[in-house]
């Protein structure tokens, strides 16, 4: 038997109630996670930023990262879009063509997000989310799959791709190892403008709201990693529309987990449903055969009989015929006897 | 591949041998540069594009189109098409190979290879869909390795143990199953988490879905397409029950495959008009997507269809070279042309000549080990001692 079309709608009716359990998984985890308590993020106010790389050379400087090209104080840097690598955690970058009367400068690392995507799709958890805010990195169990790098929505963690054998993943880490002795965070102790506040994310909220309603022509309406993604450590105040300084507005509220907690609670679902489906269709499969095979023997059995049953006619019916025949042919022979000795006669008596 | 088999008293140059054997040679090299200048020295991969072709070819493609194994173990022993029984073991075997070569070419790109068995010692990172796929393959690359043993050692001549693996049949081939949906539909569920990235218009919650559907198909056409190429090459190798099971089972499969796509058609567009993307259709982006789903999904649901009414067995084998082109194209869409789509071009990612050069020498080294595998094992024919004890 080939694929019947009854069996391929079950297939596919299976695959949509998968589809559907997993929605409605997704949505019953969607509790929502607002991070941890007093856990510390950084307030960055764009407004206040003179893109000085202050905060550049001091993050170089405190993770012992590789001299760059052109020095710090070299502000031709700015003229070219970058993005975060293995030898600069942060950078910062110029965008002129915005509303704003001068330029706006932008700074980029990782967001700290409260639920990282990074982190959800780590499968040795090398990246993790600590209680007090930093998303760190454990470099001696990383497999080195870069499915981190896939995952990041704000493109962040930055690979050694020329390192053979022992690549890292590198990232800001909120300098967690300072903030563990009491010390600012490098970038934000080095910013000579106060762009960037260190503190705890909930205080840090409120004090963007005020600056807001303070000077409300001053800043855009909007806290940037307040609920992006499920929400950031790290906050952002503009005075222009995010996306002209290349932020996404786009990415969302949802948390990245809950992107994939409808796909992985079918795991259970298929384990435990599947074996059981393909053991019955099995169960069919071999019903069928069998009652096939019954079927082919009584049609064996039923046609051996009626062949027997014709040639039992047919042999009755030629015997028949037979005698027939020699039943003809005696009376045809005595006739003939008949005749003969009729026709002698009256030559015996002629002679 | 039109090239006879060498027997012993023929010479090993032949141009198959001399052109698999350049390959082999340049892969090597190449390896041998990933392992002492990093992957940045034969890739164009970069922070932005942190997965390249060994991810969506060798590995994403390499798992669907093992998908025979599966696809055809399950028809013949659970859904009772016992009557194409002799086409499992090639399946098996395509199979096998196919997701051992995925870990080889895992081994090249991962950056420390020797940890891959941390995450389920050290990490049990749950979360993670790589994770699942992960711990679904290393398992399913054992339970192929068994279910294909028997040819083996029926070859090594250690009856016991073959009889043994018989009787497990039933039981590998539900295992097998089972972890096979699970990894198929993880290989999509992996781009779950990067809806930013991913065009809209292949980005969809039921990626997984698609996938799994997809792979079906994917196992079905590869089942067809290689009955076809082998039938050319190792005619000789086979036996009456393969040669006579290859029209039917071509036809049967032809038909299922024809099904599966019209289903799978009708699931993307059901895709479409959950996310409501229809717009997206007159972008460039869009006429690329139409031109997968209606030159490789529709179209040859369409031809098989055709080739099964008209039992046109040569259009079947032609179409499944199409679908089967289809599927790639799909998982390269998915993981390489449609993904970081919003990049500008001087920031995509193009592989490099030595990428490529690494998926062929993989693609080699799979076609030179079914060579050697089918002309020594009763893989294409029944071993004489064990005839009729399927
Ligand atoms: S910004 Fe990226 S790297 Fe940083 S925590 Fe969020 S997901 Fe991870
Ligand atoms: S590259 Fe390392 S840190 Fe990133 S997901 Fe893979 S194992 Fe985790």
């Amino acid at each position: 038997m080939s694929i019947s079309r009854r069996k391929f709608l079950a297939w596919l009716g299976a695959a949509g109630i998968g589809s559907m359990v997993s929605r409605d998984a997704g949505a019953s985890s969607n509790k929502h996670f607002r991070g941890y308590p007093k856990s510390s993020g950084v307030l960055y106010d764009m407004t206040r930023c003179v893109g000085c790389r202050e905060c550049e050379a001091a993050c170089n400087k405190v993770n012992s990262l590789p001299a760059p090209d052109k020095p710090f104080n070299d502000l031709t840097v700015l003229n070219t879009k970058r993005r975060t690598g293995t030898d600069a955690y942060t950078v910062v970058n110029k965008y002129s063509g915005t509303r704003h009367d001068g330029p706006v400068f932008r700074k980029i690392q990782c967001n700290h997000c409260l639920e990282p995507a990074c982190a959800s799709v780590c499968f040795v958890r090398a990246l993790k989310k600590t209680k007090s805010g930093p998303v760190t990195y454990d470099e001696s169990v990383c497999v080195g799959c870069r499915y981190c790098m896939v995952a990041c929505p704000f493109d962040i963690p930055a690979y050694e791709y020329n390192e053979p054998l022992t690549p890292r993943v590198l990232k800001c880490t909120m300098c967690a190892p300072r903030i563990e002795k009491g010390q600012l965070p490098g970038c934000v102790e080095a910013c000579p403008k106060e762009a960037l506040t260190f503190g705890h994310r909930d205080d840090l909220i409120k004090i963007a709201r005020k600056r807001i309603r303070k000077y409300p022509e001053r800043y855009k309406d909007h806290i940037y990693g307040e609920h992006e993604m499920g929400g950031t450590s790290w906050l952002y105040l503009s005075p222009v529309p995010f996306k002209e300084v290349g932020m996404r507005e786009d990415l969302g509220e949802t948390p990245a987990p809950s992107l994939t907690s409808g796909a992985l609670s079918i795991v259970p679902m298929v384990v435990g449903l599947w074996p059981v489906l393909l053991a019955g269709v099995y169960g069919i499969t071999k019903r069928k055969e069998k009652i096939a095979m019954e079927e082919q023997q009584t049609a064996v059995a039923e046609a051996t009989e009626k062949a027997d049953h014709e040639a039992h006619l047919k042999l009755e019916a030629a015997m028949g015929k037979a005698k027939k025949d020699k039943e003809t042919a005696i009376e045809k022979a005595i006739k003939k006897a008949l005749e003969d000795v009729a026709g002698a006669e009256p030559d015996k008596e002629d002679s | 591949m039109s090239e006879e088999i060498t027997t012993d008293s023929q010479s090993w140059i032949t141009p198959f041998n001399v052109i698999a054997g350049i390959i082999i040679l340049v892969g090597l090299i190449i390896t041998v540069i990933r392992f002492t200048k990093g992957l940045g020295a034969v890739t164009h991969l970069s922070n932005d594009n942190p997965w390249g072709i060994w991810i969506g070819f060798d590995l994403l493609c390499g798992v669907a189109l093992a998908a025979g194994g599966y696809t055809c173990s399950a028809s013949v022993y659970l859904f009772g098409m016992k009557r194409y029984h002799s086409a499992v073991r090639p399946a098996l075997l395509t199979g096998f190979l196919g997701y051992f070569f995925v870990v080889i070419a895992l081994i090249l790109d991962l950056g420390r290879p020797w940890r891959l068995p941390y995450p389920f010692i050290i990490g049990w990172g749950t979360t993670s869909l790589l994770f699942e796929v992960g711990l679904c393959v290393a398992l399913y690359l054992t339970v192929l390795f068994i279910e294909f043993s028997p040819a083996p050692l029926e070859w090594l001549g250690f009856k016991k143990t073959r009889n043994i693996v018989v009787k497990l049949t039933l039981l590998l081939t539900i295992l097998g199953v089972v972890l096979s949906t699970l990894h198929q539909s993880s290989l999509g569920a992996l781009f779950l988490i990067a809806p930013s990235k991913l065009h809209p218009l292949w980005y969809s919650p039921y990626l997984p879905v698609f996938f799994f559907i997809s792979s079906i198909i994917a196992g079905l056409s590869m089942v067809i397409l290689e009955g076809s190429l082998s039938h050319k090459v190792f005619h000789h190798k086979m036996d009456e029950t393969h040669l006579s099971e290859c029209d039917p089972l071509t036809l049967g499969f032809g038909k299922a495959a024809s099904l599966v796509l019209a289903g799978y058609f009708t699931i993307k567009v059901i895709g479409i008009a959950a996310g409501n993307h229809w717009d997206l259709l007159s972008t460039p982006y869009g006429l690329w997507f139409l031109v997968e789903m209606l030159g490789f999904v529709a179209l040859p649901c369409f031809l098989y269809a055709v080739g099964v009414r008209d039992k046109n067995l040569k259009l079947i084998r032609g179409t499944s070279a199409l679908t089967v082109c289809g599927i790639i194209l799909n998982r390269l869409n998915v993981s390489v042309i449609a993904f970081n789509w919003q990049l500008p071009m001087s920031e995509r990612y193009i592989p490099s000549w030595m990428e490529i050069a690494v998926s062929v020498f993989m693609v080699t080294l799979i076609i030179v080990f079914y060579k050697f595998i089918v002309t020594r094992m009763p893989v294409l024919y029944e071993h004489p001692d064990f005839k009729n004890s399927h």
